[in-house]
């Protein structure tokens, strides 16, 4: 079963004029103006001018009477196709390797077995939508079972995202219009003067009138919407994606034979992209099925790849999850992301040590959706903000810490309020009660004093923490700390916590 | 070995139950502690490269596994090459690590939301065979899996700690089931060394050898990784006997 996004761009042809002139104000209504003959008709507004009361199909010079200083461009149909398609071979690169454009302002794409990669599919949308924002694009994004509802919802919705869970498409599409429906105007108009409103009113019609007044259209658009008819998304193709294909007289099906032809492709992609010089970052394989479906397996890796074994064996660790159904009449494997291959001469292994690459191990972990990360130093006093993570290839710098004071081998994720007895101000405490136990302390150094820093957050203008490392009776050490020097009540309150655990 | 210089049958058999054991005992193969009283209760005269090994910690540690997992930092800091350390919460702090003498660019992290998904991780590291060490931190360890991953790292010859770690201390009991591990390690805290002047000494630790596969159990009271990963034999036992051996010189 497919889950489909689709992402709804309603004011691409406004956002892009924006975008190309960041001068207009936020507040000039901008409107976009085709012409056909000597008539030229509002083809697409903004927010702005639908505010001051444009609306699309309007003529030009109305809307240009009605408003002073109204921004007017000529409409740019080819440009906008040419943004939609960059920003689908974006998403291909990004999300999923079935991506496609979904008319004149949208996107579509199944990502079936690829959310978990960015979270599930609440961050995945959330952060779709949030990075077409920061280009200065409106989008509405839904996520359902079938192409024909996320198109509708994603269109009739005011919500910016919108997850149907799976199984539950035909309670939230029954009230939508029927204009949703992705018919020609003419049926649409047709129906309306037959009195139907919404989906739910026309599925729960005999279907052989409306066959015989409007054709069967409207019934395989209900049966799409509805799931009861496989609707393939044809990923999008451009010329400099390379893309071997290997198409199959008799359906194929076997694990071992699609490993086969796995192998093959990947020997065929490889002098593909030796030609070029490049390596490969992601390689999607799509198994096109009998029944008119398809599946998508996609492997990542983290540096450039040239290496047939190790591609091989990355794409056939998940042919599991593959089922050929009936049978499999067409496999294609695409280098969806490639980057100049970096070829170097091994010197010998006498002359000097060889270094392993784990990248391939990195590689087979990361398509089963683990987080790796190394930890690195960043520019800080406060401890928690003192590590952060990077990727596992990235350059290593050789930078440490301060090795001055001791660390905790662990950490709280948030520090624990404490009770203790201490003398104020500077003596480590004699006694702390944490998670229900009380603890004579014995021996304890300290403090560390450590300055908040303002310039990460206000409030932390004349926050001070003191560190102190101590430890009780039976030898179990601890890392508290007390909010504030102990004298000035502005520098903290005073109270408690436990923020690390010695080893 | 005085035995086997004297009868060559003996050496024949030892030989041939070190062929049968495969790599894992073979000398030379074994990471030493540098300390002779450690290095001798383990075959081979230290921790068994391509082999699992196990360490969780005691007491209230076997909640936090703080010292488990800086004795355990301090082992493969001693290694070469990369180290993958699996684990699913994520509360390691890296700078505590580094004053063991694993420095931090040698370690990756691989963060799975399930426990499953650890032990998959772990062998799939021990599997790959170009890592200097893998770790992982384990609540529960069924003898099955422990047998793959002592297989997973005899083949590849990578050393492997399960660092075991529980959410309760009443799962801790889960520590004396049997597991295919060459060894197993308890690691508990002691009140640390007492310093002429207030303030906090070396950490000391109680080392249990629980286990040893061809070995006898054992325990030592040891000082904690210094900045170079190493573990001293605490001085504080050392200290006894220089004592006795001081008063007995004045007396």
């Amino acid at each position: 079963m497919p889950r489909v996004v689709s992402v709804f761009l309603p004011t691409l042809a406004t956002d892009r004029i924006r975008r190309a002139d960041p001068s207009i104000s936020a507040e000039t209504p901008v409107v976009v103006v085709s012409r056909s003959g000597s008539k030229r008709t509002v083809a697409a507004i903004d927010a702005a001018a639908f505010r001051a009361g444009v609306r699309i199909g309007m003529p030009a010079a109305k809307a240009q009477a009605m408003i002073s200083g109204l921004h007017l461009v000529d409409a740019d149909p080819n440009g906008d196709t040419a943004a939609i398609e960059r920003l689908a071979l974006w998403m291909l690169r990004q999300y999923t390797p079935v991506v496609a454009m979904d008319g004149p302002d949208g996107i579509v794409m199944d990502t079936e077995g690829a959310d978990h990669l960015r979270g599930g599919e609440l961050p995945m949308l959330t952060g779709l939508v949030n990075a077409l924002r920061g280009h200065g694009l409106r989008a509405h994004g839904a996520i359902a079972d079938t192409w024909g509802s996320a198109h509708a919802i994603a269109r009739a919705t005011r919500r910016e995202v919108i997850i149907v869970p799976v199984g539950e498409t035909a309670k939230a599409v029954v009230n939508l219009p029927i204009s949703s429906l992705r018919l020609p105007p003419d049926i649409v108009s047709g129906l309306g003067v037959l009195g139907f409103r919404t989906v739910g009113e026309l599925s729960a019609t005999p279907r052989a009138p409306l066959t015989l007044r409007f054709g069967p259209e409207v019934g395989r658009r209900l049966d799409q919407m509805f799931g009861r008819l496989a609707e393939p998304i044809d990923p999008i193709r451009t010329a400099d994606l390379i893309e071997v294909i290997k198409s199959f007289s008799e359906p194929i099906g076997a694990a071992e034979t699609i490993a086969k032809y796995i192998g093959k492709l990947v020997v065929e992609l490889c002098a593909a992209l030796e030609t070029r010089g490049q390596g490969v970052r992601r390689a999607d394989l799509i198994v096109y099925r009998v029944d008119n479906t398809l599946q998508s397996v996609r492997a990542g890796t983290a540096k450039p790849v040239r290496d047939i074994p190790h591609l091989t064996k990355l794409l056939c660790s998940s042919i599991e999850k593959i089922d050929p159904g009936f049978g499999i009449e067409k496999l294609s494997l695409t280098a969806t992301m490639i980057e100049p291959f970096e070829e170097k001469q091994c010197i010998s292994s006498l002359v000097e040590e060889t270094i392993v690459d784990v990248t391939p191990l990195l590689d087979s972990l990361g398509n089963r959706g683990q987080r790796m990360y190394r930890l690195a130093p960043v520019e800080s006093d406060v401890p928690e903000r003192n590590v952060g993570r990077v990727s596992p290839v990235s350059e290593k710098l050789g930078q440490a810490w301060p090795t001055r004071w001791p660390r905790p081998s662990r950490m709280l994720a948030h520090p624990e309020r404490i009770e203790v007895i201490a003398l104020t101000p500077d003596h480590p405490p004699a006694s702390m009660t944490w998670r229900g136990k009380r603890r004579r302390i014995k021996r304890g150094d300290g403090p560390e004093r450590v300055f908040g820093e303002w310039w990460v957050r206000s409030s932390e203008m004349e926050a001070v923490r003191d560190y102190y490392s101590v430890e009780d009776e039976d030898g179990n050490r601890f890392w508290v700390y007390r909010s504030g020097d102990g004298v000035d009540p502005a520098t903290g309150t005073a109270k408690w916590f436990l923020h690390g655990i010695y080893g | 070995m005085p035995i086997t210089a004297a009868n060559p049958v003996i050496s024949e058999l030892q030989n041939r139950i070190r062929r049968l054991e495969g790599g894992a005992a073979r000398k030379g193969e074994v990471l030493s502690f540098g300390i002779a009283e450690i290095d001798a209760k383990l075959p081979g005269g230290g921790l068994a490269r391509g082999a699992l090994h196990e360490v969780a910690g005691g007491g209230a540690d076997a909640v936090h596994g703080a010292a488990a997992a800086l004795f355990v930092a301090g082992i493969v800091a001693r290694t070469k090459g990369d180290v993958l350390w699996c684990l699913t919460r994520p509360d390691l702090f890296a700078p505590a690590l580094a004053q063991a003498g694993l420095h931090h660019d040698r370690v990756i992290y691989v963060e799975a939301d399930r426990e499953e998904d650890v032990l998959t991780n772990f062998e799939e590291g021990l599997r790959f065979g170009g890592l200097g060490a893998v770790v992982a931190e384990l609540v529960r360890l069924p003898m099955t899996a422990s047998r793959r991953l002592q297989l997973a790292a005899e083949a590849s010859g990578t050393i492997g700690i399960a660092l075991r770690r529980w959410r309760r201390p009443t799962e801790a009991a889960d520590f004396g089931q049997p597991t295919a591990a060459t060894t197993r390690w308890r690691i508990s805290v002691l009140p640390s060394e007492p310093l002429p002047v207030p303030g906090i000494g070396r950490a000391r630790w109680l080392a249990e050898l629980i286990r040893a596969r061809a070995g006898e159990a054992a325990e030592f009271e040891i000082g904690a990784c210094d900045a170079t990963g190493r573990i001293s034999l605490s001085p504080h036992a050392r200290d006894g006997q220089d004592q006795a051996r001081r008063s007995q010189h004045f007396g």
